[in-house]
């Protein structure tokens, strides 16, 4: 299998895109939104005519409540980014973006959220994090608890988790480029996305290791089985069904980020991240990681025995 | 292979039954919606804020006055409070929850969340929920108490009249209850009030001592009604006849029943959703489900021919039990709520491909058509139980842990993972089964193979 011979080019791009994405992260960050950090989004549809943000940005200062930024979405529409509003400064916000009345709008919707529900859906997040992982480490463990030679069955589970890591890491870098260069913020649906990859990608790789132990089992009775030869074979048995079962949850979310609502767009598309890489990582990271972590314990062997 | 043939009909039947159900429970699908049963109208789809349009709120009690012990009570009785003066909105299915603090969280504030569907005025609304009706009743101060006037910026004389009146015991503390009635003479709407036994003590006092005065009845500081005392009234009842109308008398009926909030609440956060805006997400969000499964079921009967379309009928049912389900259990659909079920649509193909993929193969090393079917499924089985627990892992902690908004997507994404395992390998067995008389045929193989091979 042409996979398994050209492991380490599979390898380095997987390490490449890895580094890419952590390094995205660290310099750019992810944009806290208002779901973590709190604060109030106001969204207007004016009824004639939308005001430039030239006319409304003094008025909006005089308001006193900090930094007011003005968002134009669609052809009448502003959304209005604040810190979090109390009734009254939220009424005098309405009046001052309507002009007093001078140009008539609709508030199509407000979500203002206090600095202490931030915190505790922040900490709720990590949280949920934190079980989630553990959840799928031990589900892992599990999974994999019979298999034996010539791979020992924790390195099976070791590398589920890295390649694991590796689908999460690889879209929240995406992420944080649409941060930077969209100004996409980061709210609770990022965090469901996070978690929902570390669901569904986990998966593809334990069908595939599923295979594997199948054949190896299989072939209990050869006395030397070639290693790297039936993880290529079981590779070449599963990676048209990895590919299929994938593409129907990607064609899904594909109709989900051009047709669906605007609240699931980010959501979905990382999602499709997720799934791509998910997918991508359990055919060209995980089994190639397998063959070569036996092809270095062989050497090792072999040096011992010449020792 | 003839009573394999029959229950398959059977579930098309079936499936074909519960399809009518979810269409005809549906305002926005049947056309005849008015005019069908009662049980069709008890089961429309429940559709959470963001695609309803309405107002989330989130306050926090401050329990710091109460024993710990008794934090559950006084919450469950802020509850109710809360309840009955949002009923009072009339608002169709208010939603009101207590979220305890605790572990989670991170810290000990005890929550009340209040969805108000439909209602976008958020202002009036925080206002009843947040307001203590306050009722007092006040009697002549002596007439040489100096009352204060002030003249105004637009030059407005204004007559302070608090000075006017001293506040006494009486409050509505001690109201037993209040009710509506009509004035038998005017007709104009009033509000009976019947005082407790304190109450009645402290009124017939009042009344007593202020013969031939005003005794003014104050609702949230302001004088509603200003009356003469003709005589001792001992009966412990008074009306309030301000110039009401009759909702205004039947709201104020209401709020003075409801009591006053056992503990003092702040509003944390809030948000509201504009109709069109809800509107809009609904829409967006049921047509991306109709395309996504046009897709899906697109690329199964391309790749794999008539077992795909076998595996799109029985799509088809899974998306019909599913959407039955969101109905009678219910399940309040969100945008995220749907997002999940979409996705779950993606995913209950997983199953089939799993299994097509075990025929072929099994097909490839020259079994019949039959034998490969079963040992097709019998082989994928563990798969599909491997690769799905995963899912249902994640779906149950986001449920636990979530927010509402996370909760929507965790149950209509764990829901459709454990049904789609269910549809996927019974129903998709029971049709492939049932269709066996295709015989051996190179058409057959055909029809069984997949992808691009002859």
């Amino acid at each position: 299998m042409f996979v398994i011979k050209n492991k380490k080019i599979f390898i380095g791009i997987s390490i490449v895109l890895v580094v890419f994405s952590l390094s995205v992260l660290f310099f750019f960050g992810l944009k806290a939104g208002i779901d973590f950090k709190g604060g109030a989004l106001t969204e207007v549809s004016y009824k004639d005519t939308r005001p430039s943000q030239s006319d409304l940005s003094g008025p909006l200062e005089a308001l006193n409540i900090g930094t007011v930024l003005l968002q134009p979405t669609g052809e009448k529409d502003y959304i209005v980014k604040t810190r979090d509003l109390s009734e009254q400064e939220h009424a005098s916000l309405l009046k001052t973006l309507s002009q007093d009345e001078q140009s008539p709008l609709e508030e199509k919707g407000f979500n203002s959220i206090g600095p202490s529900v931030g915190r505790e859906l922040t900490r709720k997040a990590i949280i949920a994090i934190v079980l989630v992982s553990l959840g799928i480490i031990l589900f892992i463990a599990f999974a994999f608890r019979k298999v034996s030679k010539p791979v020992s069955s924790w390195r099976y589970g070791i590398i589920a988790i890295i390649s694991l890591l590796h689908d999460v890491i690889i879209p929240i870098g995406i992420f944080a480029l649409f941060s930077h260069y969209l100004g996409v913020e980061m709210d609770t649906l990022f965090v469901v996305a996070v978690l929902t990859v570390l669901g569904l990608s986990v998966s593809d790789t334990i069908v595939i290791f599923d295979r594997i132990r199948e054949n190896i089992r299989g072939q209990a009775m050869v006395a030397k089985i070639n290693f790297a030869e039936t993880v290529g074979k079981s590779l070449e048995q599963s990676f048209v069904r990895s590919i299929c079962t994938s593409l129907t949850v990607i064609l899904v979310l594909l109709a989900l980020v051009f047709f669906g609502p605007a609240s699931t767009k980010y959501f979905a598309l990382m999602l499709v991240f997720g799934m791509f890489f998910g997918t991508y990582s359990s055919i060209f990271l995980a089994s190639p990681l397998l063959v070569w972590i036996e092809e270095i314990q062989a050497k090792n062997k072999e040096n011992k025995k010449k020792k | 292979m003839w009573k394999k043939r029959v229950l398959a009909l059977l579930i098309l039947i079936l499936g074909t039954g519960v399809a009518f159900f979810v269409f005809q429970s549906e305002p926005r699908l049947n056309k005849n919606y008015e005019n069908t049963k009662s049980f069709f109208k008890h089961h429309p789809f429940r559709l959470g804020l963001d695609l309803s349009g309405g107002s989330h709120l989130i306050y926090k009690a401050d329990i710091s006055q109460v024993p710990t012990g008794q934090v559950s009570d006084s919450m469950n009785a802020l509850r109710d409070v809360i309840e009955r003066r949002v009923n009072l909105f009339g608002v169709s299915e208010p939603v009101v929850q207590i979220q305890e603090g605790g572990f989670v969280s991170g810290n000990s504030d005890e929550k009340l969340i209040v969805d108000l569907p439909g209602v976008t005025d958020v202002e009036k609304a925080t206002a009843m929920i947040g307001q203590t009706p306050l009722l007092e009743f006040k009697t002549e101060a002596p007439k040489d108490t100096p009352r204060e006037v002030t003249v105004g910026k637009d030059g407005k004389i204004n007559l302070d009249t608090s000075p006017q009146y001293v506040s006494t015991e009486l409050t509505g503390r001690y109201l037993k209850k209040a009710i509506l009635e009509f004035n038998p003479t005017t007709g104009e709407p009033q509000v009976g009030l019947q005082f407790d036994d304190t109450g009645t003590k402290l009124f017939a006092e009042i009344t007593k001592a202020n013969v031939g005065k005003i005794v003014a009845i104050y609702l949230d500081g302001a004088p509603i009604s200003t009356p003469v005392v003709r005589e001792e009234i001992t009966g412990g009842t008074a009306q309030i006849s301000g110039s009401f109308t009759p909702v205004e008398a039947k709201q104020l009926v209401g709020r003075l029943n409801s009591g006053a909030l056992p503990v003092p609440i702040t509003l944390l956060s809030r948000q509201t959703i504009g109709a069109i805006l809800g509107d809009n997400a609904l829409f967006a969000g049921a047509k991306a489900a109709f395309i996504g499964f046009l897709f899906v079921a697109l690329f199964l009967i391309l790749w794999y021919r008539l077992p795909g379309l076998i595996a799109v009928l029985s799509l088809c049912i899974y998306v019909i039990i599913i959407l039955a389900l969101f109905k009678l259990l219910p399940v309040t659909l969100t945008a995220a709520g749907i997002a999940g079920f979409i996705i779950s649509i993606g995913i209950a193909v997983d199953a089939n491909v799993l299994i097509f993929e075990r025929v072929k193969e099994e097909l490839r090393s020259g079994r019949t058509i039959a034998d490969s079917v079963s040992a097709g499924f019998s082989r994928a089985w563990f798969s599909i139980r491997d690769s799905n627990t995963s899912s249902i892992i994640t779906a149950i902690i986001l449920f636990w842990f979530g927010t509402s908004l996370i909760k929507g997507f965790a149950l209509t994404l764990g829901m459709g993972v454990l049904v789609s395992m269910l549809s996927a390998i019974t129903i998709s067995r029971m049709f492939l089964y049932a269709i066996e008389f295709v015989g051996e045929g190179k058409v057959a193989r055909f029809l069984f193979s997949s992808g691009l091979s002859k």
